[in-house]
Parts: structure tokens; sequence; C-alpha cells
């Protein structure tokens, strides 16, 4: 489906079936995979997914990460080594690299500081919850909450207090934009000329006219050519791309 | 062409006269639009992934994370080739080897999630034990992985393969149902004995619960892997002789996930209930 025909019902379907929506992309080597450090799907790989995509959403080198743990992410994580987990996700490593056991020390070598705290208060949250506060070195802070839903798989679920919903298993662009006509518009044009086929695309914002996010998961390779054109125009902030 | 349900499955394999690992590997390129070549190639890696887990577990000296398992394969084998194993031959190394991943998984090792981190052993011990009891090549065995593979992705597509949704009925279950299905087309099954092999595994570990000791991936997980592997086996051996499921797998895994969520939350991962919530297991959460 290229862009310019793109079906405004599959972002209703997947609003409205929110985590399921990639049910029938269900692939043999989500069953049998993914190939991880163990010891859990959740606690410890999909908990890296998450770090590791915090991570690619600010450009400049890190310099500071705080971690906020929710539910069975409080009440586990030692044990399950998400904290290394965490921790190896914002240093770029995948759920197999054989370092995340030796994170922290890793991180003590780059100058890299971590923080770590539990939240047991606050239950309203998905029993697996991490927020992660991310400071760079030009003291810029970006704030990501995620969720790791099983089997490795998980879903960021806020960026700087905006409510979103990605899943991180496709090639994504994340475009930080002010809500105004005619941003939708270009974004899409952009894509259609570069011939991207769009898996899902969203719009979410907190307060009309104000701050914005549109997440496109596409279903092609996008190169950084394509999203400094999306960049070109002047209520974008910002466009990230997240590739698998 | 895709199916969504085992009786679609079925009908795939008996009109194209083609093995459920052929329907799989179909899907995977008209659905996933994946290529031929690349899901057997990442496949023979993931199989790799689990002999070295294995190779691992028998020759290191693993702790894990929480100090509650380790060094469980290493006596199984011992047992074996000192002794007359009570269970037999092949069952001694399906678990010794089932166990010897979940020491790996547990320590921070590498590990393939085969439906899950916490049943990851339970398909690489049954493999690689009629691998080397039957002489089998490595091409046969990531075949059958895609056998495998199809009766999971349907649990995952209809049911759930998760713990804290379904109980470790969805997890080991789940991972016994993948491997009685795939060894049982090794050993010249046919489809419809395949899913009869997977829902005899199923229906066999229906109603387990996930009740982690301390909330860590380590006991009872690491025994009832070797459960998983086991009945693997005897599910297969059952249905290659003809006795077929009474229950058709798609009715028994719509089942499996109505006994899952009818599971009390405290027997769902959680760690609140069953063997974690005794006096014993509860000493060792302080620690």
């Amino acid at each position: 489906m290229l862009v310019g025909e793109f079906n405004e019902r599959y972002v209703k379907k997947k609003r409205w079936m929110g985590d399921l929506y990639n049910m029938n992309n269900i692939s043999v080597f989500d069953v049998i995979g993914p190939i991880m450090i163990g010891p859990s799907s959740s606690h410890t790989a999909g908990a890296l997914k998450i770090a590791l995509l915090a991570g690619k959403m600010i450009k400049e080198e890190i310099v500071s990460v705080k971690f906020i743990l929710y539910g069975s992410f409080a009440e586990t994580y030692r044990g399950h080594g998400t904290d290394r987990a965490l921790l190896a996700g914002i240093m770029g490593f995948n759920t197999d690299d054989f370092r995340i056991k030796d994170s922290y020390s890793i991180a003590d070598k780059k100058n890299l500081l971590y923080f770590f705290e539990v939240n047991k208060t606050n239950m309203e949250v998905h029993p697996n919850t991490v927020d992660i506060i991310i400071t760079n070195e030009t003291g810029k802070v970006v704030t990501v909450r995620g969720i790791s839903l099983g089997g490795g798989n998980i879903s960021i679920r806020n960026i700087n207090g905006v409510d979103i919903s990605l899943s991180g298993n496709y090639n994504t662009i994340v475009v930080k934009q002010i809500d105004t006509p005619g941003v939708a518009a270009h974004i899409t044009k952009v894509l259609s000329l570069n011939k991207i086929n769009i898996a899902f695309m969203s719009i979410y914002r907190e307060v009309k006219g104000e701050n914005a996010y549109t997440i496109i998961e596409a279903d092609d390779e996008v190169t950084q050519d394509i999203v400094t054109h999306l960049e070109k125009n002047s209520f974008i902030e910002s466009a990230i791309l997240l590739e698998v | 062409m895709d199916f969504t349900n085992a009786q679609g499955l079925l009908k795939i394999c008996k009109d194209k006269r083609i093995s459920i690992s052929k329907a799989m590997i179909n899907r995977e390129v008209e659905i996933i639009m994946a290529q031929e070549k690349e899901v057997i190639e990442k496949l023979a890696y993931t199989f790799q992934i689990m002999k070295e887990a294995i190779n691992k577990a028998l020759t290191q000296k693993i702790v894990s994370m929480g100090g509650l398992i380790g060094g469980e394969a290493i006596k199984i084998n011992a047992r074996r080739i000192n002794s007359d194993p009570v269970c037999g031959k092949i069952i001694s190394k399906a678990i010794s080897y089932a166990m010897g991943v979940l020491e790996v998984n547990s320590s921070m090792g590498l590990i393939v999630a085969a439906p899950t981190a916490g049943s990851s052993g339970v398909i690489p011990g049954v493999f690689v034990a009629i691998q080397e009891e039957y002489g089998c090549s490595d091409e046969e065995m990531v075949d059958a992985l895609l056998n495998a593979g199809a009766i999971g992705y349907l649990i995952t597509r209809n049911a759930t393969v998760s713990g804290a949704e379904g109980g470790c009925q969805a997890e080991v279950g789940s991972a016994s149902a993948m491997a009685a299905s795939a060894i049982t087309q090794i050993m010249g099954g046919t489809p419809e004995q395949c899913l009869s092999a997977a829902s005899t595994a199923i229906i066999n570990t229906l109603g387990l619960i996930c009740d982690p000791i301390a909330g860590l991936v380590e006991a009872p997980c690491q025994k009832r892997n070797a459960m998983g592997a086991s009945n693997a086996l005897i599910s297969s051996e059952i249905s290659l002789c003809g006795i077929m499921s009474i229950i058709p797998f798609d009715e028994v895994i719509s089942t499996m996930y109505n006994v899952g969520k009818s599971l009390p939350r405290e027997l769902r991962e959680t760690a609140l209930g069953g063997i974690a919530a005794t006096p014993t297991a509860c000493k060792m959460c302080i620690r």
C-alpha cells in the first residue's frame, strides 16, 4: 500500500485493536525467538528493547539516565537482570549481546550516569512499566514510558508527556511537530515521493495547536535523507528514525 | 496461503499434499514476505544457538542469578552415562538438556525463547535428544522447527503463550505441544497425527499454574521444562501409534485459553500463589 493510497481504516483498526493490531503478522521467529540473553523475555529482552528505542529518541550522546520501575518490574527487577538490560539498551546493545551482564561496568567506563528508582505505589499502570528519563550532552531531556507485553514484545506509550503507541517492530519515524494544518500533508507527501509504504501512521497530541507527535511505522527501509527532508518544515521540530 | 487455525492448516496440508513445515514456510514467504532461503538460514542459526546452550550447560559450572538452580544438567547426564536411567535413555537426555537450557537462561546466557524464555528448554531438549538418538541431520531438525513454529503461531494467534495471561500451561504446555508435533513429523507422522500429538500435550498440561519461587525464572520452571519435554515425547508416541486426540486442536487451545483466563491472578506469574507462596519459598523472597 503506497502512501497515496493510504487507507485510513488501518489507523482506525490499529487504535481499536490496541496491542493486537499486528496479530496476523506473527512469524515463525516470533514464536521460536527472539534469540536472547535470559532469563525473561518480558523482564530482560523486553526491558532492553524499550530502553534501546528510548535511547534512539535523542540525537546527541547520552550522559545520564534515570529509570523508574513500576509493578512487576519494581518487584523483581534484580533477579531478572531488568536493570542491566535497561542500561544495556540505552547503550545500544541488542537482546542477544553478551555484554548485557556487564552493563554496569561498561556504563561506568563510559562515564554514563545511571539511577534506578522503584515506584510500588502506582498500581494504575501496566504491570511491566518503566519510565526512562534521558539527558544528553547538550542538557536536553527526553522522557519515555514503555511497557513490556511478554515474549519480547513491547510498546512505547508516552514521549515527553504525550501518550503515543509504537511497537518497534517496524522501521519507525517519530516526528515532533506543532499541531498545525498542513503538517500531516507534508509528511505524507515526502513519504509518497520516496515511495515509502506505510504500515501504520498516527498523530498524537495533548492540546490542540500545541506539541504533537506523528508516528509512522513503515514496511520499507527508510533512509536518513528522507528524515532530513521531513524536517524541512517550520512546524516540525525534529524527526527521528528508529530502525528495526 | 494463510491459515488462522488448525482446521485451515490441515486443509492446506491435505489439498496440496504437503507437510505442516511446508505449509508454514509457504506462509512465511507469502504473508510475512520473507525469502525462503533466509528463513531456513535464520532457523539453522537458531538451532545452533539451542545446541550451544545445551553444550554450555553440560560443560560449564553454572549458577543462576537467584541461586536456586545450577548444575542439574550435568548430574542427569552423569547418571545416564554411569547407570541405567529409570525413564530410559532418550527421556533422560531430553530432560537433562531441557533443564540445562534453563540453567543457561537463568544465568543471563544466550537462549532462544521458544515460545518464551521460561519454556526455552523444552524444544532444544527434545530436538537434540531425538537428533542424537535417531541420527537426524541438522536440515531435518531445522525443517521440524517450522512445524513447531506453526503450532506456536496457532497458539499465539488464537490463545496465548504468556504465563502472566495463561499460566504455565500457556508456556511449557505450548512448548510441549510444539515439540510433540515437530517430532511426530520427523518420525513419519501425518499432519493429523502431528496436531493430535500437540492436542494431547496441551490436554495433559491443562490447568498448570505459573508460580515462580521469588518471582525468578528458575524453580519450579526448570523441572516443568523437563516435564514438558517428556510430555512431548509420550504425546508423540501415543499419536504415532494411531491413538488420536478425541478433541481437535482448535478446541483444545481455546480451552487452554479459557482455563488460563479463569486462573486467579495469584497463579499467573505473580509469585503470590502456588509453590511460590509456601513458607519455604517466602523465606527465599526475603533473602
